[in-house]
């Protein structure tokens, strides 16, 4: 038999569909960390960023594309972490930033560079009904990557990606 | 021991402990989203320490990984800075300990994302924009409690006539430093130094807080000798490893 070797296209449809553990809203392709899949001979080698040093999820995304990987019949497969360039947040898609507006997280605001560190500087819609009359409440929310905010209209708190 | 390597327990050190020390805040901040800070930033720390120690382990190339480094090393071979050991007084006590940290961690980070060394330029052009949420939030709240009312005013100045001999052991340097300015390793120590010395002058000051006068300096920490509290963290860090030395789970 000869041993499947899925086009890599293929492959990142199937990364697509694994959810990051900690936003299940959006996929790890979503969240642009996948930075490149390709065939070394028969193993299939996946570059992933993490997107905080310390992000806990970093062992668990690896496992859940191993995971995902093998139950579509690949068995040779390495994830490696690859630290450079370091991620930002403009690699979140717009289908990823859609998404986790639906979901009633703001998404982060585009250009990282401009305004990263500063949370001062940025700011954020209220996901729930759309107003731009929203504060700060917290710089670190229920992960390392949000911040927590509140709708000064309709007095929602939500959850603000941030910029990095 | 090589420089390269001395250089990077000296950072991994420092942020281990402070993560250590600053996740020790978990369940007990004076409020939730400063108790969720405190512990999303100690991770931050960890997850730099890992890469310092990766950087460490495979310079030294004796086969030994990052958990080794944590967890089976002994007060004496620990390089971290003093400042970072000192205890959990208060909530001042620990925010103006993680100020002091991040006004030098900024320059330093910064600095880094120049090296020479590939794989520590990576880890501070990554770090770095960690570094600079982390500073945002201390300067912030130094800011706050310093120009708030009398108790916080009191308490923030406490803290600050406490900690500040020891942020001299943050920008101790010796020998190990200077072979790795000669090799470019290590750009800019002097603008580090300058950098923390504006950063907290103008900081302190909308803070209403003084910089104690006496100029009394702590250092040794970066060559292994540590005040009291280190044996301390070290005990409750290490204990579970030094049990169960290769438990798995």
């Amino acid at each position: 038999m000869i041993a499947m070797r899925p086009d890599t296209d293929t492959v990142r449809d199937w990364l697509g569909e694994v959810p990051d553990p900690e936003i299940p809203a959006i996929s790890v392709v979503d969240l642009g960390i996948v930075r490149d899949v390709a065939w070394e001979n028969d193993t299939l080698v996946v570059d992933v960023t993490p997107t905080y040093a310390g992000c806990p999820a970093t062992l668990v995304i690896a496992l859940d594309i191993e995971t995902a990987l093998r139950e579509r019949g690949i068995d040779k497969i390495d994830v490696r972490r690859k630290m450079s360039p370091a991620w930002s947040t403009d690699w979140i898609s717009a289908e990823g930033r859609q998404k986790l507006l639906d979901y009633g997280i703001a998404p982060p605001q585009l250009n990282a560079a401009n305004c990263a560190g500063m949370l001062s500087a940025q700011t954020a819609a209220c996901p729930q009904c759309g107003s731009e009359n929203t504060e700060a409440i917290a710089a670190r929310g229920s992960t390392p990557c949000k911040a927590q905010f509140r709708c000064r209209d309709c007095r929602e708190p939500f959850d603000y990606f941030k910029a990095i | 021991m090589e420089p390269l390597v001395t250089f990077c327990l000296r950072m991994g050190d420092t942020t281990l402990i402070l993560g250590q020390q600053t996740a020790a805040w978990c369940g007990h901040a004076p409020v939730l989203e400063e108790d969720i800070a405190f512990a999303n930033m100690g991770l931050d720390l960890i997850g730099q320490t890992q890469l310092w120690y990766e950087i460490a382990a495979q310079t030294e190339g004796k086969g030994r990984t990052p958990d080794d480094l944590a967890f089976f090393r002994t007060e004496r071979q620990f390089l971290n800075a003093q400042l970072v050991e000192r205890p959990n007084t208060d909530f001042a006590h620990a925010l103006m300990r993680q100020y002091l940290f991040d006004a030098w961690h900024l320059p330093m980070q910064e600095a880094l994302c120049d090296s020479g060394h590939e794989a520590i330029r990576d880890l501070a052009q990554k770090s770095v924009k960690e570094v600079r949420y982390h500073i945002d939030r201390s300067r912030d709240l130094i800011v706050r409690l310093g120009d708030g009312s009398d108790e916080s005013r009191a308490k923030m100045q406490a803290a600050l006539d406490a900690l500040w001999p020891y942020a001299a052991d943050l920008m101790a340097t010796d020998e190990v430093e200077a072979a790795l300015a000669d090799q470019g390793v290590l750009p800019g120590l002097d603008r580090v130094r300058r950098a923390f010395d504006a950063e907290t002058a103008a900081t302190l000051d909308r803070a209403t807080l003084t910089i104690p006068e006496n100029g009394h300096a702590r250092t040794g920490g970066r060559t292994g000798i540590h005040t009291e509290t280190m044996g301390y963290i070290l005990a409750e860090m290490q204990s579970v490893p030094r049990t169960f030395p290769d438990a798995r789970w």
